[in-house]
Formats: C-alpha cells, structure tokens, sequence
C-alpha cells in the first residue's frame, strides 16, 4: 500500500499503523474529526518518512459525504491503492438494551458507515483492478455474547459484508482484509480492567501490515484469538445460552 | 483506571496507581480528586520514588509521543515529551544525527530526561540533557500554557530542568541534537588494579576520548578496593567502513519472571564480576551495546526478585575528600555482605546545567544496585547517603529513595527557590519524603 485512505486516523490502531506506512514512504490521506489532534498524526508521520499526508477533519457518521471524500483522497494523493477502515465506536450496552437509539448508533457507525465508504472505494479498486481494502473488525463479531451482543452485531454483520465483498472483488486482483483484533489497550478499552488478553496498538498494526503484506483475507490480532475463537464458536447454542459471557 | 505502576528499582511499591492517560498536547490537564495529586509518569524507569505518586494520579505520557517536525539539515528536532530516546536513535541515526547527551537506557522519555536532566558517560564534554534543550511547552493545572525556553520564560525553563516533573507537565520539546559522521564507537578496554589506578587513567582519557565509564568490581577488598575496567571512546570517523564486532541489541531478550530472593549473593556476584572483569570490548563497536549496556535484557530489573532494588547514585567533589569518600563507600558495599550487582564510576565536568535541581557537579560518580534485602539494605545505603554528605557530595533523586529531607537540602541549596515553581496540584512520593510529609 502505497497511496492510503485512512478513516478514523486518529484512533490508537490507526495511528500504529499509519507510523509503519510512513516510515515504509507511503503517502497518506487522513480523516478524524478532531482537526488538532489530526495535525499531530500528520506531523509524527510526515517526520518518520511519509511521502506525502494530507488531512481532512470529517466526521465519518455523516454517509451523504462519503463519495465526495473518497474522490478529494484519490485526487490529492494522485490515486489510491488502499484504504483503512479504522473508526468505530464500543457502545454502551446496558444503554443500548434499553435504547433502540444507542444501538442505532453502533449499528450506524461500526456498519452503515464502513458499508457506505467500502461501496465507493470497493467500485474503484474493482475498475483500477488493484487495491487492498483493510477494515478493522472485532472478535465480538464472531457470535453474540450478553455483555455486548449489539457492539458485536455491528462487527458481525460488518464481517459478513466483508466476506461477500471478498468473494466479488477476488477475480480483479483486489484484496479485502478483515483484521479481528482481541482486546486492545487504547482509548476504546480505557474503562476496562487490563489484563494479560490485552494487546497494545503497535503489536496489532505490526500485524495488520504483515497481513496485507502475504496477502491474507481474515486475520486474528494476536493470533491466539483465532484458536480461542474456534473453540467460542463451537459451543453449542443450548450450553453457550446458559454461560455468563 | 488503576494499574499497579512501579519505579525501575521496584522500591517502594506503590499498589494500584490510578492513572490518567495524555494522549494529546492540547488536551487539559485533568482536576484531581480532593486532597489528591498529579504527576507526570513516562516510561518509569528513574528506580526510587520520584515518579511516584502514592495517594495521588499519575499522568502517563506513552501515548503523548508523536514527532512534531525534525529538519535533517539542523538537526533540530520537536517531539512530544513521551517520546522516548529509541525512538529518536532510531529515527535520526540513519540521518547521522544523536543526541548529544544519552544515559544508560535509551527507554527514557524526553518528558522524563528533561524532569531527571540526564547525563552521559560524556559529561565532561556536553553536559546535561538540559543544556541541547531549545525549548518546551509546559501545563500548569490552572490551564495556563507557558513556552519555555533560555530567554522566554526563562525561570520556568531552569525551574523545570531536574524539577522531577513538579513544575507541571512538559507537553513537548525541541532539542538540538548533534552531528555525527558515524553512530559506531571506537572503544577501549583498560583493566585497573584499584582507585589509585583509575584515576592514573583519568587524565589522560578525560583529554583524549569523549566518552569514558568505568566498572568497578564490588567484591575486591583492600589493595584491590576500587579494580575494575575503563571504558572509553569516541565517535567512529567518518568512512570507517569495518563491521563493528558488537552487533546491534537483539531484540526479544528478556527476563520472563522475577528471580527467587536467593539468586544473587556473594557468590553469583563474585562470578558476574569475573566474567565483566575477562570481557574486554575494543575496537569498533555499535552504539547499542556501548550507551545502552543494559537495555539488551529486557526488565533486568527482575533479577533482582519481588523486593526490587535499591540504586545509589552519588557525586562527590574531584578532591582528596571526594576520593576518600569514593574509598569509604567502595569499601563499606564490599563489607557488607549485600554486594553491589553493578559499580559504574564515571566523572562529571563544569560545563553548567540551566536546571536548578540539576544533580552532576564537577567531581566523581559513583552509582551501586543493592538487591533489597530490608533494614540492612536501608542501613546501608543510609551509611552511604551520610559519607556522600560528609565529602560535599549530592545523591542523585532519579536513583534514590532513601535520603533524608537533612540530606536533600544540604544536596540542593536551590530548594527553596525551586518549591516555589513547583505546581500546587503536582506532588510525588519523593517529594513529600524529602519535605518530611510522607
């Protein structure tokens, strides 16, 4: 990835990962909607070695923009070979069970959002037949669990987008990478009590880059997740309703 | 959030530490609790209590680290105060750029060298960190915003200077670092039989070389009381295309648990001496091994077991006093049944710092680690803290948690100026310690 959208530039993974980019030259189109904070971002990746970054403060919830945003990145940064799905949002599910409106805006900005900006993105790499399209997803996506089954939601249906996505976009040579990352020590998780499960922002972008690098579709951040989730997945439904999870 | 956080030296421990995490310059500064204090915290590797808070909050800095610009032409470079010095190697070396000035860790944050104004094994020459500083922002908690610098704000910048992070927190700086036509070291090995012969050696290598540390071996006694090996070099020149004999640093080195209480004694010590004592680096080496000797194993410090360590770090006058002080101590670690792991004895220079608080004086250093074992460790290194204070000599607040708040203002007769910078709502456990409140 040479020329990169990347959404959400200031979340802590993005920013791990935008630091790699630059310091392999690539030239970077970042959107965040704090305009200072995505100055800094800019400043650190033009230091450690960026071709090129450019920025735009954009709040991502607001879908009617996505084309228009998609286009300005393709023109600034002269064409675009990749593009970072990095914004999301954890939700608060005991707000969300008690209000359509909360889970509404998990649904709106972990899924429609992602949707309406891979749909642009996805019809431009498929015509310049070369791209590579990273979307950052979650375990939680993987099956329903009490404790955030409307967080996971958004990122299941986001997974299943992501696999047909897959499927349409593998005969123009464009690769789709659905990166599930375990618990992450950033901002998001700050809240939550830390322990050994917990991953740091730079180990998960080491990761995300060497998946695009050999070019794989669904990868699991760190990949003790990946045997973990097997197991999660293959409980059946009548014992796992009954685990407090 | 609460996360236990320790010093470097695992001594004292402070359990379950709330923390607040700075992410951004512009963010503000957040109200403490009632009663409660701030203070900010980098990578925590100072070894006693002085980036600390017991009762209080601490302001972690690891993601304020961006680079806010470097102009390879200059060498000038600005980054946020969490930004560590591996960091910065990493990126200017290629561009023959260093910092002038690097202690013996490169996982230091700048935030952190600058509160510490931290020294090199090249005193004598460049000084402290505080001197290559150009300027820094600093954010006091009643929301005011200062840039500091030698002629703005220029109380504030000498006040800050080794002001142990209670002046407030440093949000970034610009440093000016240094050319240099090659990051490899040409070094030289040479073996002492006691004090009298390092400082034989002194002269001659102060004139000569630009870096120079010694080692000293902890266990020898009598007419060998003070033996070790002298480490000195020099930036390689340019065009010196040899491959240097110590490679970088592997990574992924590490000491996985802490040692059981047992693992170092006289014995192990004895053994660890006299393998330093037949490893004799010369010639040209990478800059990894020779500035950061120990950084190749990671958390060394828990060889040390559970009960941590406790570091002693002194100047004392380049005199007779100064030397029959190095000699008491010397010789008062090697009777005492607890030997020191690690001797380092190094000389600083006069080249004058523009901190206040800043600890290297014209004289000798001597630092020591002393597996804790309780009270007679804390006897020990209180004997060692009186004998410093005897010669004229200071003890270092970055590797210290045990001088008295007598000590502290013999050490620092700029205290009472310096408190009066210090932030209201900024304290650390060292800070209350020395001013006889905790």
């Amino acid at each position: 990835m040479k020329k990169v959208l990347v959404l959400g530039a200031t979340s802590a993974i993005a920013q791990a990962t935008v630091r790699l980019l630059a310091a392999r030259g690539a030239a970077l189109y970042l959107v965040g909607r704090n305009p200072e904070r995505l100055q800094a971002v800019a400043q650190d990746a033009r230091t450690r070695g960026a071709a090129r970054v450019e920025t735009e403060a954009l709040d991502l919830d607001d879908l009617a923009r996505h084309e228009a945003l998609v286009t300005r990145a393709e023109e600034a940064l002269g064409g675009l070979d990749g593009a970072l799905l990095a914004h999301g949002i954890l939700g608060d599910q005991a707000q969300a069970q008690g209000s359509y409106a909360e889970t509404e805006k998990v649904l709106h900005t972990n899924f429609l959002s992602a949707v309406s900006l891979l749909t642009p993105l996805a019809n431009r790499f498929e015509s310049q037949k070369a791209g590579t399209l990273v979307v950052i997803s979650s375990v939680a996506g993987d099956r329903g669990r009490q404790s955030n089954y409307v967080y996971g939601a958004s990122k299941g249906a986001l997974n299943v987008f992501l696999q047909g996505l897959r499927n349409r976009l593998a005969r123009s040579g464009v690769a789709v990478v659905t990166v599930k990352p375990g618990f992450v020590d950033t901002p998001m998780t700050a809240a939550m009590k830390k322990n050994p499960l917990f991953a740091s922002p730079e180990a998960v972008a080491r990761g995300i880059v060497r998946a695009v690098e050999t070019r794989q579709d669904e990868v699991y951040l760190p990949d003790f997740w990946r045997p973990i989730m097997f197991l999660i997945r293959g409980i059946p439904e009548r014992v796992f309703k009954r685990l407090k999870l | 959030m609460k996360t236990e956080r320790t010093s470097w030296g695992r001594y004292p421990r402070v359990k379950a530490q709330p923390v607040h995490p700075v992410s951004w310059t512009s963010e503000p500064l957040p109200v403490p609790p009632a009663g409660g204090t701030l203070l900010p915290h980098g990578q925590g590797r100072s070894y006693g209590d002085s980036c600390l808070n017991e009762g209080g909050t601490l302001l972690t800095t690891e993601r304020l680290d961006h680079f806010l610009g470097f102009d390879p032409a200059t060498g000038v470079l600005r980054c946020e105060s969490g930004v560590t010095l591996d960091t910065i190697v990493r990126l200017v070396a290629p561009q023959g750029w260093f910092p002038p000035v690097t202690p013996g860790t490169k996982f230091v944050t700048v935030g952190g060298a600058i509160a510490n104004d931290v020294h090199g094994k090249n005193h004598v020459r460049e000084g402290t960190f505080g001197r290559h500083l150009r300027r820094f922002e600093l954010v006091r908690s009643d929301c005011s915003r200062r840039e500091c610098s030698p002629t703005e704000n220029r109380d504030w910048f000498e006040a800050t200077i080794g002001g142990l992070g209670l002046t407030g927190l440093i949000t970034w700086a610009e440093l000016q670092l240094r050319r240099v036509s090659n990051p490899y070291i040409l070094q030289e090995t040479i073996p002492f039989e006691n004090l009298e012969g390092f400082l034989s050696i002194l002269e001659e290598s102060e004139r000569d070389f630009e870096f120079n540390v010694a080692w000293v071996d902890s266990l020898a006694r009598g007419r060998h009381l003070g033996r070790g090996l002298f480490y000195r070099g020099d930036y390689a020149p340019p065009q010196f295309d040899a491959v240097p004999r110590a490679r970088a640093i592997p990574s992924g080195l590490g000491v996985p648990f802490d040692f059981p209480g047992f693992a170092l004694n006289r014995v192990s010590v004895a053994a660890f001496n006299a393998l330093q004592y037949r490893m004799r680096p010369q010639g040209l080496v990478h800059y990894e091994p020779f500035f950061y000797p120990l950084d190749a194993v990671h958390g060394w410090n828990r060889i040390y077991g559970r009960q941590g360590f406790l570091q002693f770090q002194c100047g004392v006058p380049m005199s007779h006093a100064g030397v029959d002080a190095l000699r008491e101590i010397l010789d008062r670690s090697a009777h005492s049944g607890m030997p020191s792991f690690l001797t380092v004895l190094k000389v600083y220079g006069d080249v004058p710092s523009p901190g206040w608080m800043s600890f290297p004086k014209r004289g000798f250093s001597l630092a020591l680690d002393f597996a804790n074992r309780g009270e007679r460790t804390y006897r020990l290194v209180d004997e060692l803290d009186a004998v410093t204070r005897r010669a004229g000599g200071r003890v270092y607040p970055a590797k210290d948690s045990r001088m008295s708040p007598e000590s502290f203002r013999a050490y620092y007769p700029e205290h009472e100026r310096f408190a009066r910078y210090v932030d209201p709502a900024f304290s650390s456990s060292f800070w209350r310690r020395v001013n006889g409140a905790g």
